[in-house]
């Protein structure tokens, strides 16, 4: 299996395949479902439950998509719910909501968050604050979403991580899952629900096959946005984190363990609304708290995470401070060893850990 | 060296040519690969000609001489205009020949604007709202054009169509209720005056940043294509406007998604003081609906029947062929850009006076009733004072009614109202129960 990745992606598979040998699934019997196809079932099962949804994006309907998340969509769904764009996010993005102010229910692509910015006037004062500004007359029922975060080798431009500009706004809903389940289950609920949401997938997760029970591969799995998840329970320590970024954690908690820290490691799903009490409930437990996340440390995931669990009852149960776990503050750097090195990996987050445990 | 470009398989390097080179990687991809599919362009199915290019992006002939087209080369699109400056028809077949009571309603609309703005305007110097932008020399598109829609047709301005709303009733206290943001307003207070919505009157709720409402146009007129609901969408954006980015997205997928939606472009000679001939070097935004394939025409703008000859053609040719039509109606701005501008700055008060009296929309009309025997100079009077008494009387009411509540702070951020931000109304409600009195809280209708 590692062989034909290499040799398929080249240097290029190497975060995958170190993600792969390490992480291990659950031993639950069920299907094998990659995130991408996952996200197809998703939009599939969607687009045949209400006929007003569709998608529309850079090469979502010819090529399959240019992650080949739409793959087999233009062929089943043909030209009327499946379209290819010009080369605009501007315009597709203002051109989706304005759809989505008429009554459709538009799924937008970018082909990688880092276009949004060409985009982002259209998702946060088209979208984002419309039904506000109509007193609740004019709803935008959109979905924006595409890879978001650092991919490999792709530098600076396109390895941006969009969590916390989208989840600063009020008026938007900002996911950001981890497993094929997470995926499957949240794109389906932001797809349903009446107010704009921000997607944010990530490419390096694509590939990985993860367990799924037959509840979640049924047609009408959903999971409710706002609402975090205890990918591992633990009773020393709470490590936080969203996205890609949630496997890494459990990797450095696999680690922690033969040192014989418990870590209980929170995968947030969904970054607005911050699912506030789950985190302060664990903190309450453990008394000691760091999160991770792929995006810069300044006004970051962390930064919110830190600040609310300050001003909340949790306070009063820290042995420690919070300390956050995040990219480098620079552009991505393309070089391999230095784009390895500018987000967490298990090793820093397994020797934060022992810092705020105070364990060599 | 060799080792690692045999590992590098194709996917990988085309994946990242995509982002560094996305167009030209994609395209010949795509057209090896898709040679046999019905998108295709496949050469063998164009005109077997050798004078005829066989390229997919171009229809045109072959030419031996090598010659540019100058941009001074043609006269520019010509003005279609139905009357003269005087309100005399130049050419009867061109005469929509509207009823009395329709032209009556159009001139009505035109003079109520007008007195509505005057008033409004004098409210914000004399600090009663914070905010207003004035209509004045654009009367005749607004009107125009809003005679000749269906009242089913969506609208999506930019902010200088207050005529089109009033047009379609929405009523003068509506306009007063907005601009005072009290509690009768449909937005709750929460938009900044002028910027007015109605679902009722099929208005979209106008957006502050440039030319967004363009490409949302395009999104809602192709949702109306594919309802197949008979209706067309209008989107009015001015001559600066049509510089943004959106513009030019908004026009290229109106076209390539062939939707049914009028563009309608005010070139009013300015955008706040920038004038047209450093906005634009070409022949204005008219030259450019060719150059995305749409059917386009230029009127005079202070002529309400050209305008509204234009517009109803225009939503015939939009449903009927399901293609978007661009209309550039000329005219002249005569009002500041807003109650925080002042045009003396960068225009002479003479050229102002000149389009106020020599080609205003308003008195070509009342020329053309005048020659109709349908106005004198006493219904002129009288109408001007009931006009003036019934925008006094609105904005009287406007003015005592209750703010909306302050709990409105806090609703419609989503379609249901999050935990935190009921937990704030709460402590709103309890901190106002204690030190109520030491706040204004009389303008304000009480917290729910």
């Amino acid at each position: 299996m590692a062989a034909k990745i290499f040799r398929r992606f080249g240097r290029a598979s190497f975060p995958a395949l170190i993600q792969r040998s390490f992480h291990s699934t659950r031993p639950v019997a069920g299907t094998m479902l990659t995130v991408r196809d996952a996200l197809n079932a998703a939009i599939d099962e969607e687009m045949e439950r209400e006929e007003k949804v569709f998608l529309l994006g850079e090469e979502v309907a010819q090529y399959d998509g240019a992650y080949k998340v739409s793959r087999g969509l233009w062929k089943k769904w043909g030209d009327k719910r499946v379209i290819d764009t010009p080369i605009t996010e501007m315009g597709f993005a203002g051109l989706a909501v304005g759809a989505a102010m008429a009554g459709l229910r538009p799924i937008c692509e970018f082909m990688t968050f880092n276009f949004s910015m060409q985009a982002i006037d259209h998702v946060i004062n088209s979208a984002a604050k419309t039904y506000y500004m109509s007193a609740g007359e004019v709803p935008v029922p959109i979905v924006f979403r595409g890879p978001n975060g650092s991919a490999a080798g792709v530098a600076a431009q396109h390895s941006q991580c969009f969590a916390a500009w989208y989840s600063h706004c009020p008026g938007l809903k900002v996911i950001s899952p981890y497993s094929s389940e997470d995926c499957k289950g949240l794109l389906k609920s932001a797809i349903r629900d009446n107010n704009p949401v921000v997607f944010l997938e990530n490419e390096l997760m694509y590939g990985t096959a993860f367990d799924m029970s037959d509840e979640a591969m049924s047609k009408d799995f959903t999971i409710p946005i706002g609402k975090a998840k205890i990918e591992k329970e633990g009773n020393h320590i709470t490590i936080v984190s969203h996205s890609r970024y949630v496997g890494i954690s459990l990797d450095a908690a696999k680690e922690l363990e033969q040192a014989g820290i418990n870590a209980e490691v929170i995968n947030l799903r969904t970054v607005r609304p911050l699912d506030e009490e789950s985190i302060v409930k664990s903190v309450m437990k453990t008394n000691n708290l760091i999160t991770v996340e792929g995006g810069w440390p300044q006004c970051g995931i962390g930064s919110e995470i830190c600040a609310r669990i300050i001003e909340s009852p949790a306070f009063n149960y820290l042995d420690s401070p919070v300390v956050r776990v995040t990219g480098a503050d620079v552009p991505m750097p393309y070089a391999k060893t230095l784009e390895l090195n500018a987000v967490p990996q298990a090793h820093n987050i397994v020797n934060t850990v022992k810092k705020v445990l105070n364990v060599q | 060296m060799a080792k690692n470009i045999k590992i590098l398989s194709f996917f990988p390097i085309l994946r990242r040519c995509m982002f560094l080179s996305r167009p030209s990687v994609i395209r010949n991809h795509e057209w090896q690969a898709r040679c046999l599919s019905s998108k295709s362009q496949n050469p063998a199915s164009l005109l077997d000609d050798d004078e005829r290019p066989q390229f997919p992006g171009s229809r045109s002939k072959f030419t031996n001489t090598l010659s540019f087209i100058q941009p001074e080369m043609y006269d520019g699109i010509p003005v279609y205009r139905v009357m003269n400056r005087e309100g005399k028809c130049l050419n009867e077949d061109e005469n929509p020949n509207l009823d009395k009571d329709t032209v009556m309603k159009m001139y009505e609309n035109m003079t109520l604007l007008n007195t509505m703005d005057r008033i409004l305007y004098e409210s914000q110097r004399q600090g009663r709202i914070s905010f207003y932008m004035t209509n004045y020399g654009e009367e005749g598109t607004h009107i125009g054009s809003a005679a000749g829609l269906h009242p089913h047709d969506l609208v999506f301005g930019q902010y200088r169509e207050a005529g089109v709303l009033l047009y379609r009733g929405f009523s003068l206290d509506e306009f007063m209720n907005q601009v005072y943001s009290n509690s009768l307003d449909s937005a709750k207070g929460k938009q900044m005056p002028i910027h007015y919505g109605s679902v009722e009157h099929r208005f979209y709720t106008i957006s502050s940043p440039l030319a967004t409402q363009m490409p949302h146009a395009s999104g809602a007129a192709y949702a109306f294509k594919r309802a197949q609901n008979g209706q067309c969408v209008i989107c009015y954006f001015g001559d600066g406007a049509a510089s943004e980015g959106d513009a030019h997205a908004a026009f290229n997928f109106a076209a390539t998604l062939e939707c049914p939606i009028i563009f309608f472009c005010r070139n009013n000679g300015y955008a706040i003081s920038t004038p047209t001939h450093e906005q634009y070097r070409g022949d204005g935004i008219a030259a450019r609906g060719p150059g995305y394939g749409m059917a386009t025409v230029r009127v005079d703008g202070n002529d309400v029947f050209a305008v509204y000859n234009c517009v109803k053609a225009a939503r015939e040719m939009c449903l009927r062929e399901n293609k978007p039509v661009l209309i550039e109606a000329m005219t002249y701005r005569i009002g500041h850009h807003s109650t925080s501008d002042d045009s003396s700055a960068y225009r002479s008060v003479d050229e102002v006076s000149y389009w106020d009296k020599q080609d205003h929309p308003i008195s070509r009309l009342r020329g053309y009733m005048k020659i109709k025997g349908w106005w004198n100079e006493k219904k002129e009077k009288e109408w001007m004072k009931q006009s003036r008494k019934m925008v006094m009387e609105s904005f009287g009411r406007a003015e005592k009614v209750l703010k909306p509540s302050p709990s409105e702070l806090l609703t419609d951020v989503y379609d249901e109202m999050p935990e935190h931000l009921k937990r704030q109304n709460e402590q709103l409600k309890r901190h106002l129960d204690q030190y109520g009195e030491h706040y204004n809280l009389d303008i304000f209708k009480p917290i729910k």
